[in-house]
């Protein structure tokens, strides 16, 4: 068992075919009870009031938008590393997902500031930074639109993916440079205490973690009509030399 | 290399080469800008130098699709590319060539433009220091990003999807050390920001189109 195994699509489709029920389900058991505990049954915010529920849907989508990235410059390298061709192909599928996700971020972000902040909009350095993020999404996409050679086209997105993701850092830094913003400071780290209280704790990881999953079942779905995809692509070449 | 340098000068500068029209580019963006928001001298003192730096930007993504295209439909660039010069330092040179043809004509004619803008006295001399030290690594990015595009039919737009986005630290950097130059205020750790930047654009990004380059010359 290594990944390097399923540099074989043959060995990859075979796989998360058997994968995919489980993953689906298992999807489902946490992300819907996770949001509906969140919606229904967690008590409301004293200075917030039902507003403080789309935490549930805003932190979640937040932290997949940037791990997607973080994903897909992984399967980049091992894409230039090693050739592996279901790789890239992952990283490709990922974009998209990770793009809806910063849009959701931003979206249900907006939702909330409308009341609370008084703003659809500032330019704080965490909004600054996510809208920085859905252009480099945008921009990694377009360019494996424009090229057509798949293996050309797959090592010049990686490159981008790595430049980009060293100039996606700096402009994070870059836009501390400003005057403190809006934003109130994360809502989950692992070294310091809780910034939300339990009750609100509690169902925000289980729709986490349904989050991830959802995640994980999208991307391999999408890989797999990828995978379709190139051999289609394979096939009909084929008639046409026959 | 210098044979190779002195050739895209060259190529620059004369008709169709694109070199004043960068500098008119940024001129007549300069100068839009009192039409768009009013010529009241506060308010364009104020926002000048952010302007300045955008306009420079644009300028520089002007003559980018240039830097490679023509080399590649004439072949010139196969031909470098089987030369016993490194890859590597073509790139290199032609972002040096890049930067000689715009982004120094840019930096020559920003105070005159910041007197039309009615920046400040206090901050010309730190419009020349930002210029200078920000621009090669606009000219240092964009030759990455064309060297992605050269087998994209018109990249341009692609080619500016890419870059812009790539720009925003140094224009941060860029235009806050101005800001803070301007006011008087202390701004040794923004324009040390963007000479890090810049210096570390000329070390890295050469390698990294030079791959680019030989991906799509494949």
């Amino acid at each position: 068992m290594s990944i390097w195994e399923y540099a074989n699509p043959k060995k990859f489709m075979e796989t998360t075919a058997r994968l995919m029920p489980w993953l689906v389900a298992l999807t489902a058991v946490t992300l819907i009870p996770g949001l509906v505990w969140g919606y229904f049954f967690s008590p409301e915010a004293e200075n917030f009031g039902t507003s403080v529920k789309i935490i549930y849907l805003h932190v979640p989508s937040a932290f997949i938008a940037i791990n997607a990235w973080i994903m897909m410059l992984v399967a980049s390298l091992i894409w230039l590393v090693r050739r592996h061709h279901v790789s890239v192909l992952a990283a490709k599928a990922a974009a998209p997902i990770g793009l809806t996700m910063t849009l959701i971020a931003l979206i249900t972000g907006a939702i909330w500031g409308q009341p609370m902040w008084g703003t659809w909009w500032a330019w704080d350095p965490r909004l600054t930074s996510f809208l920085v993020l859905f252009i480099f999404y945008l921009g990694y996409m377009a360019l494996w639109e424009a090229i057509e050679n798949p293996d050309t086209a797959a090592d010049l997105t990686s490159i981008l993916c790595i430049v980009g993701s060293v100039f996606a850092l700096l402009s994070r830094y870059a836009t501390l440079f400003w005057p403190q913003g809006l934003h109130q400071d994360a809502s989950l780290s692992l070294d310091k205490a809780e910034h939300v209280a339990d009750v609100y704790h509690r169902p925000l990881v289980l729709s986490i973690i349904g989050f991830v999953l959802l995640f994980i079942t999208l991307v391999l779905y999408r890989t797999r009509t990828e995978v379709r995809a190139r051999r289609l692509k394979a096939l009909q070449a084929r008639e046409r030399m026959a | 290399m210098i044979a190779l340098l002195v050739r895209d000068i060259r190529l620059a500068m004369r008709a169709g080469g694109g070199f004043g029209l960068g500098l008119a580019f940024f001129l007549i963006a300069v100068v839009l800008v009192p039409f768009g928001v009013g010529p009241e001298g506060g308010l364009l003192g104020t926002i000048a130098p952010g302007i300045l730096w955008i306009a420079a930007l644009l300028a520089c993504l002007l003559s980018l699709d240039r830097i490679f295209t023509l080399d590649y439909e004439d072949g010139s660039l196969d031909l470098l590319a089987t030369s016993p010069l490194p890859m590597e330092g073509v790139v290199a040179m032609k972002a040096l060539a890049h930067w000689l043809t715009t982004g120094l004509p840019l930096t020559i004619a920003a105070p005159v433009l910041g007197l039309l803008l009615n920046l400040p006295e206090s901050a010309y001399y730190w419009l020349v220091v930002t210029f200078l030290l920000g621009t090669p690594a606009l000219s240092f990015i964009g030759t990455f990003g064309a060297a992605l595009t050269v087998g994209v039919k018109r990249g341009g737009l692609l080619l500016s999807l890419l870059v812009l986005p790539l720009y925003i630290p140094s224009l941060t950097f860029g235009a806050e050390a101005l800001r803070r130059g301007a006011e008087g205020m202390a701004n040794t750790v923004p324009l040390l920001m963007l000479a890090g930047i810049t210096l570390g654009t000329i070390a890295l990004l050469p390698f990294v189109a030079a791959q680019a380059i030989r991906i799509n010359l494949r």
